[in-house]
């Protein structure tokens, strides 16, 4: 019998940032979300709190505050749910301790956190990029993690699915560095239809649960993921594990640990460093940008090349594992790279390791709570 | 749909008070024009970290290409619904820009250039309700846009509000639509007239 498909078209909505990372979850089957609300982030929450009643097991809870939310977000990633939560600065800071923990017991999971003017509770309406080290950073102890960001509203909901890709593939927290410029812009959106899109799952255990080591290696060096309660033994805990999931401290199985938790990641740069590259084909000066800051970049770029200065923009959508293959060939190339960020020099801190005195870095630093413009890494270029 | 008519970066920006609902015209206006009229448009906001009371503003930024920067940097239309935002902003307009503000409370404006209508004292007696206040300038601004068709705004507004506001807020759009048909006259003619103005200005310096 022939099945007539009907054709779906995409959703066009006019959406904020917030609201495309929540379309974002859903899409990329998000069925879980725990937090505590915090200017500028609380729209993905509202948004998470309408739609997930409405899915089939879907769970929303708020939480009585950061810390509650980030230990149930690992709770459910544990049980086989796909859980996210979102913050700004003061939350995410509450997050740190738990996000240790999940990238020990290796559950993926999206953290979003939309940064606001900091340090403390700082400025809550205005923008900042200042919590980019502490995403890489932030939690104790000797530990890869992936750090995404995204420049647009579209991006906030395909960087959104990404990050769920990245965490279930690699089984790592994964976090979305969003500025409350890119969270609160509205734009124009396609969502697009579920069939449309890479969406990637745990792999779940194919052996008899008796067989079942949860923490054993593989070539990719991530393990297969059982659910707690399928009838596979797990043992989860924050202590330095074996195979089995038990505490150890034999050197021999504390260095595999820990190296098969880097080597999970480290192996895989090619696929998880992301950037965009705009004009730097031909480009003698070259700005690094990422976040709404490479928006006012990606102008002052198009406006110096109508003033005949050779500029281009190498846009980074992964911030940690920093893209060190792309950044390193513009200063190759170029004679001056520059860095706007709405901090003191947190990202430039990297594309100065990266180029290793090699040619200029000029940074343009604002801490105002006012997005860089285009005129003044206009000035910069020329 | 019609083709869109082409512009390039036309920047708009709306300021006043905190909870005279400048954000949610900001995204009513964008709405409409982005999926009424197939433009692209970036709506971003600034606004105090107080419920009301303070400062807050939208820019909508619109064109007929991708947007890269969001917000604004030199205005072709500034709606000020307060005297501070009006003297702040001022001189952020382009020479050739337009300046649009509530009478009611904006007294004093900065230049002699300007269109005016009593927004908040129309709302209040005309329509009952202070907090239609938004919707008002809407229909004042869909005149002012040469790209902006009055029934793709109307309609647009309408899909976009909870039932319970709807009729009240609609009145509103057109009370502010017909009174700015009414006392602005034709708006090829308001931009021709700024165009010639700005001109004659070129040599003044804004800063």
């Amino acid at each position: 019998m022939a099945v007539q498909r009907k054709k779906r078209k995409r959703r066009e909505l006019f959406a904020l940032g917030n609201e495309a990372v929540a379309e974002g979850a859903l899409l990329a089957g998000c069925s879980f979300y725990a937090g505590y609300p915090i200017t500028p982030s609380t729209e993905i929450m509202e948004v998470m709190a309408n739609r997930l009643p409405l899915i089939e097991d879907g769970v929303f809870i708020q939480m009585e505050d950061e810390i509650a939310s980030m230990g149930a977000t690992i709770g459910a990633s544990l049980a086989g749910r796909k859980a996210m939560t979102a913050t700004s600065g003061p939350g995410f800071a509450l997050m740190q301790e738990h996000i240790g923990y999940a990238c020990m017991v290796e559950a993926p999971l999206v953290v979003v956190n939309v940064m606001r003017g900091g340090p403390s509770t700082g400025l809550p309406t205005s923008p900042a990029q200042a919590d980019v080290q502490m995403a890489r950073w932030g939690t104790h102890g000797d530990h890869p993690i992936i750090v995404l960001s995204a420049s647009n509203v579209q991006e906030c909901l395909e960087m959104t699915v990404t990050a769920f890709n990245f965490a279930e593939k690699y089984r790592t927290p994964v976090i979305l560095l969003l500025d409350e410029v890119t969270a609160h812009t509205r734009e124009k959106i396609s969502v697009p239809d579920p069939d449309e899109v890479e969406i990637l799952s745990r792999v779940e255990p194919t052996v008899p649960p008796e067989w079942f080591k949860p923490y054993a290696d593989t070539a990719r060096g991530v393990p297969a993921m059982a659910p707690i309660g399928s009838g596979y033994r797990t043992h989860v805990t924050g202590l330095t594990h074996d195979v089995m999931g038990y505490p150890t401290q034999r050197p021999d199985e504390v260095k595999d640990a820990m190296l098969r938790l880097f080597r999970k990641i480290d192996q895989y740069y090619g696929d998880i460093q992301m950037s965009d590259e705009y004009l730097l084909d031909d480009a003698e000066v070259a700005v690094v940008a990422y976040g709404s800051v490479a928006r006012s970049a990606h102008l002052a770029v198009e406006q110096a090349r109508e003033r005949g200065a050779k500029a281009g923009l190498l846009t980074l959508k992964t911030l940690f594992p920093f893209p060190r293959p792309a950044v390193e060939k513009l200063t190759h190339r170029c004679h001056t790279v520059v860095v706007p960020e709405m901090n003191m020099g947190q990202m430039s801190r990297e594309v100065k390791r990266v180029n290793n005195g090699r040619t200029k870095v000029r940074t343009i630093n604002r801490v105002d709570g006012q997005i860089i413009t285009p005129s003044e890494i206009l000035k910069a270029i020329l | 749909m019609k083709a869109p008519q082409p512009i390039d970066r036309f920047e708009i920006r709306l300021s006043g008070l905190g909870g005279q609902g400048l954000i949610t015209l900001g995204r009513l206006l964008g709405s409409a024009l982005a999926l009424g009229h197939g433009y692209y448009v970036t709506q971003t906001q600034s606004y105090g970290p107080e419920a009301r009371g303070g400062s807050s503003r939208a820019d909508v930024v619109v064109s007929s290409r991708p947007i890269s920067y969001p917000k604004t940097e030199s205005l072709d239309l500034l709606v000020a619904l307060s005297p501070e935002a009006c003297n702040s902003y001022y001189r952020l307009l382009k020479k050739t820009g337009i300046l649009l503000v509530d009478t009611t409370l904006v007294k004093h404006a900065p230049t002699n250039v300007y269109l005016g209508l009593p927004f908040t004292q129309m709302a209040r007696e005309q329509i009952g309700n202070p907090m239609t206040i938004n919707t008002m300038v809407m229909g004042a601004v869909t005149h002012l846009l040469p790209f902006a068709d009055p029934k793709v705004m109307r309609k647009s507004l309408e899909a976009n509000l909870p039932a319970k506001i709807r009729e009240v807020n609609a009145k509103a759009f057109a009370l502010g639509l017909k009174q700015a048909q009414r006392n602005f006259g034709d708006a090829g003619g308001i931009w021709a007239a700024a165009e010639e103005n700005g001109q004659h200005s070129e040599d003044d310096i804004i800063v």
